[in-house]
Formats: C-alpha cells, sequence, structure tokens
C-alpha cells in the first residue's frame, strides 16, 4: 500500500494488452513515416525503386491537368456554408413546443440552425444537414419535417414542436417516449429525438397504424446501430398495437 | 447459477434523456465566446505542400485565429496526422481556421492558399503491388500497426501473369504462418473448392459527426468528446494535446455511434484543444459536417484475396490454405488481415492451416476496426464457400458446419499457435437455433415460387475475440447507504456499461434502486478501464467490477469485525447489511461506509495498491474519504482466448427480374455464457443484423482511380440500411447452457460476430437462390444479381476494389 496523492506527480505507464494466447504477433507503433504526420514534406527522392517514368509521369500529368483544369473539383470538402447566401438577420416570431420565440435570423438560415444555436434546444440532431437521415426530425403543425432542410423564414407561422416539446409540462413523458424505453429503442442514442418526432407525427395523423404503416412513416429516419425492429415495436406498443 | 439482477432487464439510467434530448453530445456543448474551427482538407489524394499563404486569412473578419501543422508537435506513434504538410489521401486536414462565427471560418478557409505539389497517388492495392505500381507513402507501400514496418514490397510481372485476370495474384506476403501438415490435408481432402474473392471497404458513417470541443482553465485542458470509450481514451488524447493524463477533463458521456471507429481518442479529436490553447484557453467548437465524418472517420479495410479448403466425405474441414491483400489505407491502418486467419481457424478448427497476408497502403483515408474487423469479412466469403463445399459432397449445409463448429465449453483452438478458447458453444448455438427456428422445414419450401420469385435459405456464422483482462475496478458506498458504482468504460450505446455494473451490486447484494453508476467523464472518478470495443465489454468489465466489489465486501466484512467485535469470517452481507453469522448484530453499509471515513487508510481511498494503474489511483484521490473504497485490479486468471460466437439463418426471396432480395424471415443466436441484459442482448443481435444487411448488399467505397477522390460520401451514395431494407421483427436467441468458466459470472461478448453472421447468412442464401453462384464479392447488390440471371457480364474486373 502506498498513500495516494492526488496531488504528486504521477507516472503512466504505457499501458500494454496482457498478451493474449492466440497472439503470435508483434506490435510496431507507427513510424512517422506511416502516420504521415512529417513536419517536413520528405526531402527524398520519392519514385520508389520500381517506379517506372511513365508512371511517374502519369501521376503528376493526372494531378496537375486536374488542379488546372478541374479547379472545381478541388475546392474543399466541407464547402458548404460556402453557399450560403448572407442577408440582413431579420427579427421575426417562431412558435416553438407553444412559445412565442421572437429571434434575429437571416434569410439563409436553417430551422435546425435557428433551434439548436439560437434557442439552445439541442435536443434536435444533425447527422446529415442534407435531408438523408431524419435525425433533425421536428413536428410542422404536426407533421414531421426534416428542419435541416427547412429555412427558418418559411417556419414562420407555423407550430413547431421539438422533442422537449412533447413530455407533459409535469415531466411525464409522452407515450412514444416511455414505449421507446420499455422497448429499448435507442441504442446510441443520436438519431432517437427524430425518431420520436417522426413517430409522434405518425400517431397524430394515424393512431392505429399497421406495422407496415409505421415502418414507412418511420423509413425517412436513419438509425445506424440498426435498431428499427426496436423503435417499431415501440411505435406498435405507443399506439396500443403491442 | 441463480442470480437476483443478472439475466433481468433493467431500465439503463441514460435512456431518458436520449428520448427526451436531454442527452447531450459533444457538438451540444456551447461556452461563453465560443469559437468555430474549420480545418482545410487536402484537395490531392498525396502531395506535399510547398507554402501556406494564410496572412490576409488571418485579417479576415471573425478570424481569431489560424493553426499550422508546423505549430504542431505530432507524437510520432499518432497513428496519422492532426495537421499535416504531408497528405496521404483527399481531404485529410492541412490548416486549421477561428473564428466567431461558422460561417466567417469557412470563408477564411476558402481564402486560403495551399500550393501543393501532387505526388503519384493509388487507390487499389494491387496495382500497388505491380512492379511499376506507385507508392501510396513516400517511405513505401506496405505496413501495418501490427507486426508490419514501414517497407517497399512489389511483386514481379510473373506473379501477375501466372495468377491471369481472374486469380489472386500470390506474390511475396508480409505475414505467413501455418500449422498441420497442409499437402497431407488436401491430399486426403474428398472435395476442394478454390476461390479468389473481394470484399469491400465501406466507413463507419456513425450517426453523430465526430464533433469536438474544448478550452483550457487553470492549467487544465477540457474537452467534449465523441468516443466509445472514457478512461481508455484520456493517455492517448492527453498525448495528443500534450499534456499529462491527469491535466485532461474528458468529458464522454453520450457517444453518437462508433462502431469501432470512434473506439477511443483520435488525432482530429484534439484539434479544438490545441486551437484553444493557441486562443488562450478560448473555447472552440470543431463542427464536424457529414461529408468531413467520412473524410476523417474511419472505414473498414477492403480485402482482395484467395482462399482453398479440402473437406473430408462428412465436411470436415482438413486443410485451409489463404491469402488476403488488405486495403491499409494511408495510415498504420488495423490489421483485418491477420484476423481473417484468426476467424477461420476458429469457425472452421480446421486440421492444417496456412495463413499468408499483405497490408498495403492506398490514398484513401484511414482504415479502421470496424464492427468484427477482418473477422465479419471472413465471414462473409466462407459461409457461401461452404455451401459449395456441402453441395459438391452431397451432404446438408449445417450438417458441413456442425462438423466443424468448435462446441461443448471449453474446447476449440485458435490461430498459429493453436492456443485454447475459453469456451465455445457455437455448435449448441447451430442446433438450438435450426430447431427454433424451423431449418428442416423452411429448406423444404425453398425454389421457384408461384408469384416467379426464388425462395433460399442461408446460415452464417462469426467470431470476434471478446475479453480482456487486467484493469481496475472501483465502488464507493457513501455514508447515505448508496453503492457508487464508478466505471471508465464508455457509452456506446449497447448498455453494456450498466449491465457490467450489475456485477457489483449483485456481488454485495444490493437492491438496483440504491445504486448509482457513476460514467461519463474524467471528473467521475473513473477507473482505468478497458474501452468500449472489440465485443470485450461484458467479460472484462465484469471482471473488473467483481474484482472492485469484492475488495469493498472484505472491507465491509472487517468493518463489521472492528465495530461488533471479532473476525472479518464471523459476519456475512445480508440486505444491504453487514450481520454477524451467530446473529449476535448488525450493522447498515451506511454506517460502514461512515466507519470506513473514520478508520481512513485503505479503507477510505487514502491508501491504494500501488499496483492500480495510474489514473485509477487518480481517480481514488478524487473521491477519498466520501465513503468505503472498494478498489481492486483484476488478477482472476484466465487462460485462453475469449471467442464471440454467433450464428444465424435468414430465409429470402429473391426477385430474378429485379434483383431485389426480400428477408422472410430472421434468426440470430449468440454464444454469451450468461446472460447479463436480455433485452441489450436482442438490440445487439437485431442491431448487428441490419447493420449486417447494409455490409452484405449495400455499402461499399467507390473512388474514382483518375482523381483519388472518394465517389460514395453521403448516406445516400454510402448506402446503411433503412426501415424499408429489413423485416419489422428479426429472431434472437442466446445459446441456452453456455457459461464460460473463465469469468465470474460465466458472461462474455458478442457486439461484433452478430453483425457477420447476419451478413454471412444472406450472402449464402443469395447464393443458394441462384443455383449457388459463387459472386465471390461483397456487397452483392441488385445490378450483379440481375446479371447473373440474365447471364450478362458483371461491370467490374475480377479482384477490382474501390473503384467498382
Amino acid at each position: 500500500m502506498t498513500e495516494n496523492r492526488q496531488d504528486e506527480a504521477l507516472e503512466f505507464e504505457a499501458f500494454e494488452f496482457p498478451p493474449d494466447p492466440a497472439d503470435d504477433f508483434e506490435w510496431v507503433p507507427a513510424t512517422p513515416e506511416v502516420a504521415g504526420n512529417l513536419a517536413e514534406p520528405p526531402e527524398a527522392d520519392w519514385r520508389t525503386a520500381g517506379t517506372s517514368r511513365r508512371a511517374f509521369l502519369r501521376g503528376v500529368v493526372c494531378s496537375g491537368v486536374a488542379v488546372s483544369a478541374s479547379a472545381y473539383m478541388f475546392t474543399v470538402q466541407s464547402g458548404e456554408a460556402r453557399a450560403a447566401v448572407r442577408g440582413v438577420e431579420r427579427l421575426i416570431s417562431l412558435n416553438v413546443n407553444g412559445k412565442t420565440r421572437r429571434v434575429d435570423v437571416p434569410p439563409s438560415e436553417t430551422l435546425a440552425q435557428t433551434i439548436r444555436y439560437r434557442l439552445g434546444l439541442t435536443g434536435t440532431k444533425i447527422g446529415c444537414n442534407r435531408a438523408e437521415c431524419g435525425a433533425c426530425t421536428v413536428l410542422a403543425d404536426d407533421t414531421p419535417i426534416y428542419s435541416c432542410s427547412t429555412l427558418t423564414h418559411q417556419a414562420r407561422g407555423s407550430k413547431i414542436t421539438t422533442v422537449e416539446g412533447v413530455a407533459a409540462p409535469d415531466g411525464t413523458l409522452h407515450p412514444v417516449q416511455q414505449a421507446f424505453i420499455d422497448e429499448l429503442g435507442p441504442q446510441c442514442g443520436f438519431c432517437t429525438p427524430g425518431q420520436v418526432m417522426a413517430a409522434v407525427g405518425l400517431l397524430k395523423k394515424n393512431p392505429k397504424p399497421t406495422v407496415d404503416e409505421a415502418r414507412r412513416a418511420m423509413s425517412g429516419n436513419l438509425c445506424r446501430c440498426g435498431a428499427y425492429p426496436h423503435y417499431l415495436a415501440g411505435v406498435m406498443r405507443a399506439a396500443g398495437r403491442a | 447459477m441463480a442470480y437476483t439482477l443478472l439475466g433481468k432487464n433493467f431500465t439503463p439510467p441514460d435512456v431518458h434523456a436520449k428520448v427526451t434530448g436531454a442527452a447531450k453530445y459533444s457538438e451540444d456543448f456551447r461556452a461563453d465566446g465560443m469559437v468555430f474551427l474549420k480545418t482545410y482538407p487536402s484537395p490531392m489524394p498525396h502531395a506535399k505542400v510547398k507554402a501556406i499563404d494564410a496572412e490576409a486569412v488571418k485579417k479576415m473578419p471573425g478570424v481569431v485565429g489560424v493553426l499550422l501543422p508546423s505549430e504542431i508537435k505530432q507524437p510520432k506513434d499518432a497513428g496519422h496526422a492532426i495537421l499535416t504538410s504531408y497528405p496521404v489521401f483527399v481531404g485529410q486536414p492541412i490548416l486549421a481556421v477561428a473564428a466567431k462565427t461558422e460561417q466567417q471560418a469557412e470563408d477564411a478557409i476558402q481564402a486560403v492558399k495551399v500550393d501543393l505539389e501532387p505526388l503519384p497517388f493509388v487507390t487499389d492495392p494491387l496495382e500497388s503491388l505491380k512492379p511499376d505500381g506507385p507508392n501510396a507513402l513516400v517511405g513505401g507501400n506496405v505496413a501495418n500497426q501490427r507486426g508490419v514496418k514501414l517497407q517497399q514490397i512489389k511483386w514481379t510481372g510473373k506473379d501477375f501473369a501466372r495468377a491471369g485476370d481472374d486469380t489472386l495474384p500470390m506474390g511475396k506476403p508480409a505475414i505467413e504462418w501455418s500449422f498441420g501438415d497442409l499437402e497431407a490435408g488436401f491430399a486426403k481432402s474428398k472435395v476442394i473448392v478454390e476461390e479468389s474473392f473481394v470484399s469491400a471497404a465501406n466507413a463507419h458513417h456513425a450517426m453523430e459527426p465526430r464533433s469536438a470541443a474544448a478550452y483550457w482553465e487553470g492549467g487544465k485542458c477540457n474537452v467534449w468528446g465523441s468516443t466509445q470509450s472514457s478512461s481508455f481514451a484520456v493517455p492517448s488524447l492527453a498525448k495528443y494535446i500534450g499534456i499529462k493524463p491527469t491535466d485532461l477533463n474528458l468529458v464522454s458521456e453520450f457517444c453518437g455511434g462508433g462502431f469501432g471507429g470512434k473506439a477511443y481518442s483520435y488525432p482530429l479529436m484534439a484539434l479544438p484543444a490545441l486551437m484553444s490553447k493557441k486562443l488562450n484557453g478560448r473555447p472552440v467548437l470543431m463542427r464536424v459536417s457529414r461529408a468531413d465524418e467520412f473524410i476523417n472517420g474511419s472505414a473498414r479495410a477492403a480485402f482482395q484475396g484467395w482462399v482453398k479448403i479440402g473437406f473430408g466425405a462428412d465436411g470436415r474441414v482438413l486443410a485451409l490454405d489463404s491469402y488476403i491483400v488488405q486495403d491499409n489505407g494511408s495510415t498504420a491502418g488495423f490489421w483485418d488481415f491477420q484476423n481473417f486467419g484468426m476467424a477461420s481457424s476458429v469457425i472452421l478448427q480446421p486440421v492444417a492451416m496456412r495463413f499468408r497476408g499483405i497490408p498495403v497502403l492506398t490514398n484513401t483515408p484511414p482504415k479502421g476496426a470496424q464492427r468484427g474487423p477482418g473477422e465479419n469479412q471472413t465471414a462473409n466469403i466462407l459461409e457461401p464457400l461452404l455451401d459449395k463445399a456441402a453441395r459438391e459432397l452431397g451432404i446438408d449445409r449445417l450438417a458441413l458446419r456442425l462438423a466443424n463448429a468448435p462446441g461443448g465449453g471449453p474446447n476449440g483452438k485458435i490461430g498459429p499457435k493453436q492456443a485454447p478458447l475459453t469456451s465455445a458453444f457455437l455448435k449448441e448455438g447451430l442446433e438450438q437455433a435450426a430447431a427454433k427456428w424451423g431449418y428442416a422445414e423452411k429448406i423444404k419450401k425453398t425454389g421457384k415460387q408461384a408469384n416467379g420469385k426464388i425462395r433460399s435459405v442461408g446460415i452464417g456464422q462469426a467470431y470476434h475475440a471478446a475479453g480482456y483482462n487486467g484493469f481496475d475496478g472501483m465502488v464507493r458506498i457513501t455514508p447515505d447507504g448508496k453503492l457508487h458504482i464508478h466505471t471508465g468504460v464508455g457509452n456506446l450505446g449497447t448498455y453494456s456499461y450498466g449491465a457490467t455494473s450489475r456485477v457489483a451490486a449483485e456481488v454485495l447484494g444490493y437492491d438496483w434502486n440504491n445504486t448509482v453508476i457513476e460514467r461519463g467523464g474524467t471528473l467521475k472518478a473513473m477507473p482505468f478501464n478497458i474501452g468500449q470495443f472489440g465485443s470485450n465489454t461484458c467479460f472484462t468489465m465484469t471482471r473488473t467490477n467483481y474484482a472492485g466489489a469484492m475488495d469493498a465486501k472484505q472491507k465491509l466484512l472487517e468493518i463489521g469485525a472492528a465495530m461488533l467485535g471479532g473476525k472479518a469470517d464471523d459476519y456475512k452481507l445480508d440486505k444491504e447489511r453487514v450481520v454477524a453469522k451467530n446473529g449476535s448484530g448488525s450493522i447498515t453499509f451506511a454506517q460502514a461506509a461512515k466507519k470506513a471515513i473514520e478508520l481512513g487508510g485503505k479503507y477510505s481511498g487514502h491508501e491504494v495498491d500501488e499496483k492500480l494503474n495510474g489514473l485509477t489511483k487518480a481517480a481514488v484521490g478524487m473521491i477519498k474519504g466520501t465513503g468505503l473504497i472498494g478498489v481492486a485490479k483484476d488478477k482472476l486468471p484466465k487462460n485462453g482466448t475469449v471467442p464471440a460466437l454467433a450464428a444465424a439463418f435468414i430465409e429470402i426471396e429473391l426477385d430474378p427480374e429485379t434483383g431485389k432480395v426480400e428477408i422472410l424471415d430472421y434468426m440470430g443466436v449468440a454464444d454469451v455464457g450468461q446472460v447479463l441484459h436480455p433485452q441489450g442482448l436482442d438490440a445487439q443481435i437485431r442491431g448487428g443484423a441490419v447493420m449486417g444487411f447494409g455490409l452484405a448488399a449495400m455499402e461499399r467505397y467507390i473512388y474514382d482511380p483518375a482523381y483519388g477522390r472518394p465517389n460514395a460520401i453521403g448516406f445516400y451514395q454510402a448506402k446503411p440500411p433503412t426501415y424499408l431494407d429489413v423485416p419489422a421483427e428479426l429472431g434472437s436467441l442466446a445459446v441456452e447452457g453456455a457459461v464460460d468458466e473463465q469469468n465470474p459470472v460465466g458472461a462474455k461478448g458478442i457486439g461484433e460476430p452478430v453483425q457477420g453472421s447476419a451478413s454471412s447468412a444472406w450472402l449464402s442464401a443469395v447464393s443458394d437462390a441462384l443455383d449457388g453462384h459463387m459472386f465471390n464479392r461483397v456487397p452483392v447488390v441488385a445490378d450483379m444479381i440481375v446479371n447473373v440471371v440474365a447471364k450478362q457480364p458483371q461491370s467490374y474486373r475480377p479482384l477490382q476494389v474501390n473503384n467498382q
């Protein structure tokens, strides 16, 4: 036993996995070269012994041509914001979860951005920002919409409901939320707010869906964990059909 | 064994926050004065940065900082760079900008001028192995973090010519091992099957992109990161940031999916912290887009391979020879290719075997472990091949698998050393699931149906190593009598952090409602635990929580003796009390906790076993004096590799006109030993199956070979399965009677093979529907099926990968 002093300089031995009896391999730490993290590009002749002049030229020419002739192809990947039109913010009223909120919003801002970053309702998630995954699903006048692909200005005059707005004021969960817990719907949970909203929207329009109707209604919401059977069981339980 | 808590369902404490939106993921944190970080991604697949002109950018509106690769001291064993002046794949971050708004940061990135000199690049491993093929890196074309140093290996023209177009060329390997007499095995075989094959790479694409935020205060760095693991991520993230682990506060309460791609820390997670440091601690948020997640996320390694298997008349595998060329990505990669050898040696238990492999670098994003890395590719290749052998031998496909599958408990061998498996019940799993699912009846209904579709049945099996030992467990009983179970394992969404914590409550006889799980961040005082990856949590963390609880139990008994007289042996635990065995008296756990604080020393955490990990000692230091502390290293014996094993049965209908495959019925079975959390196990078997169907039928990397640019970035291109791709119900089953004797509660993990068994069952069924056609390529997409039905050539070259 040693005295445990938190302020003492602690030694952190490099952790090694206990040897597995099946292992027959030595561990090779990544070298700077393989890690691709050279502070300076390597000076050595990068042409390999086996690289022919033809292959060398092919590489350079292909890349060079592309740079000059197809510059648009080599713009940055994360250029989504580039297209955003700058505009003057306008003060608008939004009805979110039964409350009227006054917010300054530029014309290019999406409802997901406004909900998350201006109103602080971070339950609504952005998984793809291009209407593919449904993590951002909210209700507009009880209809599920992708808030990442809806401009906030378009949502003026609609009653917006987010995942924070479906439980009762006393905290009692919405039947869909409770059913998702009972059926262990969520795994990682990132898509769950969108799944909840899609299910709530479905049951508002069709309180007693068949499994197939539920499956189709929920099909705009991706779950990479593959929890579809559990979410569906939750929808059917919430509809009183489980 | 009858348990009070284990094997029963419970509501995991974090699920409420998930359904209400209260769960905070790393991008949900905001702080006053927070600035936004964007990176400049390499536009080229392999290049040398000659110059960066960011001076004008620094004067742009809102810009507060620019971080260049030369400013970062990068650990040499990082795996890959945080920022680089030597990009090796399209999208690799070269520099970072921080600005007051995200738009300003993006505008600044657009204005940065980077002068790049293009270098040769390659996206297909076999191209790089050709005599004049390009190298993905300056230093060579072959490397892997496990057993393969960076080097150049080129195969000869003869190697390629000898193979022809349809067969894998097999030049010099980087790794080779064997056991048994291969030649004798093939000589004795009644049927020999031999195939070359391709298994595509595919991106992890967790729903939550890996956003991160950080700020510094009082010399400590606070990071919100998206990681599957908690305490295991701390030392490596601290290393990226360049600080001591005790100076890092990592918040990792929720992780929006990982599947291996966020196993613990990764270089990008350190970037906001490094920028914040430059900005004197100002909060920095890096919001990662879906496209960034493809680039900076991770992917399963592709295979180009060959296998030859010899079978006896009863279906027993007498000899197996194999060669795997792995697409290693642009960095140190993961050892999927070696897992082909391990997995096939477990599932088929061959009498003799040889494995050869070579991990080849390509200018594609870093490859990492993805759910069953290597093992699940192996399953996808082997299972249709087993069907082919069964057909040629004239025996039932299930019978052939039963002739080889390890079962009966502590039987079975693995790998070149033919090391023992701790427990295996795959054979029992196949038998039990076949009976419950009605395999014998279902195969009678296969063939062309009245609706024009072809009905068929498939069987899949998969393996993954599933357990470690030697980590620390820690519990605390506070003076209010509550049990606090401190766990650093992480929260991937399997709820196994909770299921394994229940072992501590079980050992101490606690009412589950009187316990608290302390997790989700450094400030929660986490012991040093293995991360939540590799299907290992159930085996490893039941051991650590058992060890921590047993230490607490001993201390409770000793305190009972100290307060009421006699020896510790004179006492027992009952209903949260320390009770004299002779009935002479008792104390509550609450009283014992108060006494522990009074006694100090080992009872209150003021003294600890010096063999504990430094991070565990630091965690004890945070809670010492607040209760009775039970803390111990897992020193329980372990001899052998812990195998997670799964099997699956599937019934499909294939539409020969459209190539569409509809799943009619499915049953997944898992050998997990003692079930800890039935509902959680069902969720893993079913969720793994859904992900498996994507692996088998839909997901793949597509790179433009001319420019080295990715063309399957978004969800609509990467094609993960949706609600409409899978049936509403999927059957799940745990092997009855299974127990792993090398775990104190008989449990072991399962997360990975439940995917590979499903994907390989799907592939087996599709092949069966097409009269045993061997695609030898994964995924099998609809147009490939249509081409086979129409007897048309396929649109890809044999062995072509990443460019299909």
